[in-house]
């Protein structure tokens, strides 16, 4: 029953780290693919080379744990096979494709933890295109990985935790914050917060960084509403928004750092075969997963904000337990307790991620009512105008549809920016809800490989 | 010189790179992703394609996959994930329009209205 | 709970044939119904490469082509959109003396069909088409051939027949077929029964299924073209390329995208599912860019394939049932069916209506596989 192939793990971020610390731990030396060059994904990003910040600056409340993820994982390189810098981009039924260095290797798999993590879920306005507009992680990325703010007088809109975290770190960094605007009224979040406090520490911090944006006198706008951001000299300069009284405001900015929560990267396990399930509470298709990390495809797991968004905490967990379901699949024993304590927090989690959503709904609204001549699929250059007649032309009643016939979708991102607005657009337009539009099949490769790649077989 | 996009807050006092954007001689320091070093000497990263003018990078992540650029020998970089080396040379405006004569810019897959343009 | 639909006509296959077929019988006054398991134009017809092309066909499918291609050039009129056809012309490329011989031979060969065919010497080619590469000898142009959308014409003749009055049923798989001795008799999983006194086997890959319940056995095997595109990049190629052997081909799109194949995915028929290959597309990627060198910095940003039927002589399966009156095939496209598309639409019409179509379909006689046993 022992089977002595070694297990891959794709990303190398909270919940990949976890993966591969825990099947280390069982002997195991798995392959670890992550496309970044250091370890920490997304939120534990780790500074390049040079670079002297200290943790409590990077990292802020969560220094502690991010020095304890990287200590982790750098512990245990001499017993893995590590390949940063490398991008999976393509895996079927036993096989992966990685490309590293301009070469293209197949790795064949028994098993695969995928951890692939999330990115930034955005709604097209007006203008949203121009140099200076960024998501509310890449703001967050080019303070935290580059010492760089976005702008010198920055605008944060949008709604989620992230809007509030980026825009106070942006803030204590001595970063030029002209607002903080929030499309959620501030009502819907009074009204969450019963489940709010049962996410501890992370409700608190998000109290707190609204006090603090207050108190250097950042002003802090809920129920607000985009309407266009200007650019002067092909860069944007202002931001036009609706204030919660219905006012029109214009607000001078060389920077606007936006996003509405997080939508998780799915390729990977559409690639995989994993089926998928449409959830409510995130408002996008995902992939199918049981609490251990399991997915129904025999030898798939899935861990962290890859399989359905639950922050860095929840991906640590979920990565250590995948890796136990990888472990108790491959006839290992594996502690009953600890099986028990990890669902017990991960259940206790997705309750929090629940109220979250709440506090901080997705205004899909903003999305049906896209003005026609909005950019919506940045790649291609196709407005929602230009979507919504083509998708009608030819009666598309499904999301991939719409892109054959419309483009959107179509270009080097392959619908990960425009995606989740396309499918509301297009169900607004259809009179439908969102959930009956489908979602976009993942193709390989999942993101753009050179044409001049010299493969090879491993 | 155009005013740059990004303002460096922090971790300055690294060793400087030069680097050339559009035939002009520039810097940035080691440790900068591409993107790093040509938002810091301007606002743009390259033109779009279907003409709605330049762009300079959206999610920094690697993600959105809208700064790659292109250096003057034709080789393509993601900005946002490759460092910037010395002696890069950047080339970020296109005054060639992409597409062919008459063909839609604007991504229009059903040209309502169009015209055969068979022989 | 069923619901009962009777018409002139049923057709099993939303492909462009299908769609086609529709459109035409709707013209003549027939009364139709299409049922397409999935979408119209999901299979064969809606992952092609979209060469339209008359250059290169074995010469008995030469009259449908030129007769598709005059409809082609009409396209915006009979279904309200161009579909993004181009003629830009298309060249068969030769790689080595015997290729050049071949190209010749066929010129000769297709004259009496009235295709003019352009040959073209090394110099030709380096004036006119200065960024191939080295390995390129020469080549045969056909003017009139070059490329469309794949993804919009089934789709674009399925909006057209709805608006003559077509039902057209997607989402409906038909799970049985029947002959009653005097109509045809479908069922759909959905519970819609039609009835008809005609039926059009157009559906693709799955055409021989549907021709053996009715005791047609053919060889119908299933390929999969295994397609790459790339990023846009700025607009140089004008015609569609492809190479003697048909090893790959390569077209470049207004947009500026350059869309090119070569080799097989995988195609699982049972489970109607289809999957590009890596290596494959690795492969063809590299004869792209050593056929047109200015290419090698471009990236590659989606593959794909699909289900396409083929027969082992290369040529489909088109007329009149052999064992029972009032069945039509028309399936087995054998990976070039796209450019035939819209004319299968007006000869199908034809047999049916008429009992006779002026366009040669002799060849395609499904009695050539009458002798083989499954």
């Amino acid at each position: 029953m022992m089977d002595d192939r070694a297990p891959v793990v794709i990303g190398a971020g909270p919940a990949g780290c976890r993966a591969a610390v825990t099947l280390a731990a069982a002997g195991l030396a798995p392959i670890v693919l992550d496309e970044a060059p250091a370890s920490g994904g997304q939120i534990y990003r780790r500074a390049p080379a040079g670079f002297t910040r200290p943790y409590r600056a990077l990292y802020g409340f969560d220094a502690a744990r991010a020095r304890r993820l990287h200590t982790a994982f750098d512990g245990i390189q001499g017993s893995i096979d590590y390949r940063p810098d490398t991008l999976v981009w393509d895996l079927r039924r036993g096989a992966l494709h990685c490309l590293s260095g301009g070469r293209s290797r197949e790795v064949a798999y028994r098993d695969v933890i995928l951890a692939p993590g999330a990115r930034d879920r955005i709604i097209p306005f007006p203008g949203w295109t121009l140099p200076g507009i960024y998501t509310l992680g890449g703001a967050q990325i080019a303070l935290k990985y580059q010492g760089c703010a976005i702008g010198s007088r920055i605008v944060f809109m949008g709604t989620g935790p992230l809007l509030y975290l980026v825009a106070y770190q942006y803030a204590k960094a001595g970063g030029g914050v002209a607002a903080v605007l929030d499309t959620t009224p501030f009502a819907a979040k009074r009204r969450a917060v019963p489940g709010l406090l049962s996410g501890g520490s992370t409700f608190a911090k998000g109290l707190w960084y609204v006090a603090a944006l207050r108190a250097r006198g950042i002003p802090v706008a809920n129920g607000i509403r985009p309407v266009a951001a200007e650019g002067k000299d092909a860069a944007v300069a202002a931001f036009l928004y609706r204030d919660a009284a219905g006012t029109q405001r214009r607000l001078a900015c060389d920077a606007l750092a936006f996003g509405f929560g997080l939508s998780s990267e799915t390729q990977l396990a559409d690639l995989a075969e994993v089926p998928f399930a449409f959830d409510a509470v995130q408002q996008q298709f995902l992939p199918e997963r049981d609490l251990a990390g399991r997915t129904p495809v025999r030898g798939v797991y899935l861990a962290g904000d890859g399989g359905g968004i639950a922050g860095a905490d929840a991906a640590e967990l979920a990565g250590e337990r995948a890796a136990l379901a990888l472990l108790e699949d491959r006839g290992h024993e594996v502690g009953k307790p600890r099986l028990a304590a990890l669902e017990r927090a991960l259940r206790q989690r997705a309750g929090f991620r629940a109220a979250l959503e709440a506090a901080f709904p997705f205004p899909a609204e903003l999305a049906a009512g896209m003005p026609d001549e909005t950019i919506l699929c940045r790649c291609e250059g196709v407005t929602a105008g230009e979507f919504r007649r083509a998708a009608r032309a030819l009666d598309a009643d499904e999301i991939n549809r719409a892109k054959a016939f419309s483009r959107c979708g179509m270009g080097r991102c392959q619908g990960r920016v425009c995606g989740p607005a396309a499918a509301v657009v297009l169900a607004a337009a259809l009179d439908l809800p969102p959930e009956r539009m489908g979602r976009l099949r993942g193709q390989p490769p999942i993101k753009p490989i050179p044409m001049a790649v010299a493969g090879t077989h491993e | 010189m155009e005013s740059p996009q990004f303002r460096r807050l922090a971790e300055s006092d690294r060793p400087r790179i030069r680097l050339v954007i559009d035939g002009r001689s520039c810097e940035a320091l080691a440790g900068d992703t591409l993107l790093t070093a040509l938002l810091t000497n301007g606002r743009r990263l390259r033109s779009s394609e279907f003409g709605d003018g330049p762009r300079a990078g959206f999610c920094l992540m690697g993600a959105c996959q809208d700064c790659w650029v292109a250096l003057d020998d034709g080789t393509r970089l993601r900005a946002c994930t490759s460092f910037v080396a010395e002696g890069m040379r950047i080339v970020t405006r296109s005054d060639v329009d992409v597409s062919a004569p008459g063909s839609p810019k604007r991504g229009t897959a059903v040209p309502l209205g169009g015209k055969a343009r068979s022989g | 709970m069923s619901e009962h639909v009777a018409a002139d006509v049923a057709i099993v296959g939303g492909g462009t044939a299908g769609c086609s077929t529709a459109l035409h019988l709707r013209w003549r006054g027939a009364t139709v119904v299409l049922l397409e398991r999935g979408q119209c134009g999901g299979q064969a017809s809606g992952v092609n490469y979209g060469g339209v092309r008359q250059q290169g066909r074995d010469l008995a499918e030469l009259p449908l082509a030129r007769r598709s291609r005059e409809m082609w050039g009409r396209l915006a009129a009979i279904v309200g959109s161009d579909c993004e056809f181009v003629a830009s012309g298309h060249v068969k490329l030769a790689r080595c003396a015997a290729d050049m011989a071949e190209l010749e031979a066929y010129r000769e060969a297709v004259r009496p069909y009235g295709l003019e065919l352009e040959l073209l010497g090394r110099n030709d080619l380096r004036t006119r088409y200065p960024y191939l590469g080295e390995a390129a000898l020469g080549g045969s142009l056909c003017a009139e051939d070059g490329a469309a959308n794949p993804r919009l014409v089934a789709p674009g003749f399925a909006r057209a027949a709805r608006a003559a009055g077509a039902d057209i049923r997607e989402h409906a798989p038909v799970t049985t077929i029947e002959h009653d001795g005097t109509r045809f008799r479908l069922r759909t999983a959905g519970g819609v029964e039609v009835s008809a006194a005609t039926l059009v086997n157009v559906a693709g890959a799955w055409g021989h299924e549907i021709a053996a319940r009715f005791g047609e056995n053919v060889p119908e095997d299933v390929t999969a073209p295994n397609m790459c595109v790339s990023e846009p990049v700025p607009y140089f190629m004008v015609p569609n390329f492809g190479v003697c052997g048909g090893g790959f081909y390569v077209r470049q799109i207004a947009r500026g995208n350059v869309i090119f194949g070569g080799g097989r995915g995988i195609a699982e028929r049972e489970r109607r599912r289809a999957y590009p290959v890596a290596a494959t597309s690795l492969d063809a990627s590299r004869q792209t860019i050593a056929l047109v060198p200015r290419l090698r910095h471009a990236q590659i940003i989606r593959t794909w394939t699909g289900i396409e039927g083929v027969m082992p002589d290369d040529i489909p399966v088109i007329g009149p049932s052999r064992t029972t009156p009032g069945l039509v095939h028309a399936f087995g496209f054998s990976g070039h069916g796209f450019q035939l598309g819209p004319a299968m639409g007006a000869v199908l019409s034809e047999l049916i209506l008429d009992g006779a179509t002026p366009t040669p379909i002799a060849a395609f006689d499904i009695g050539r596989f009458a002798s083989w046993k499954r």
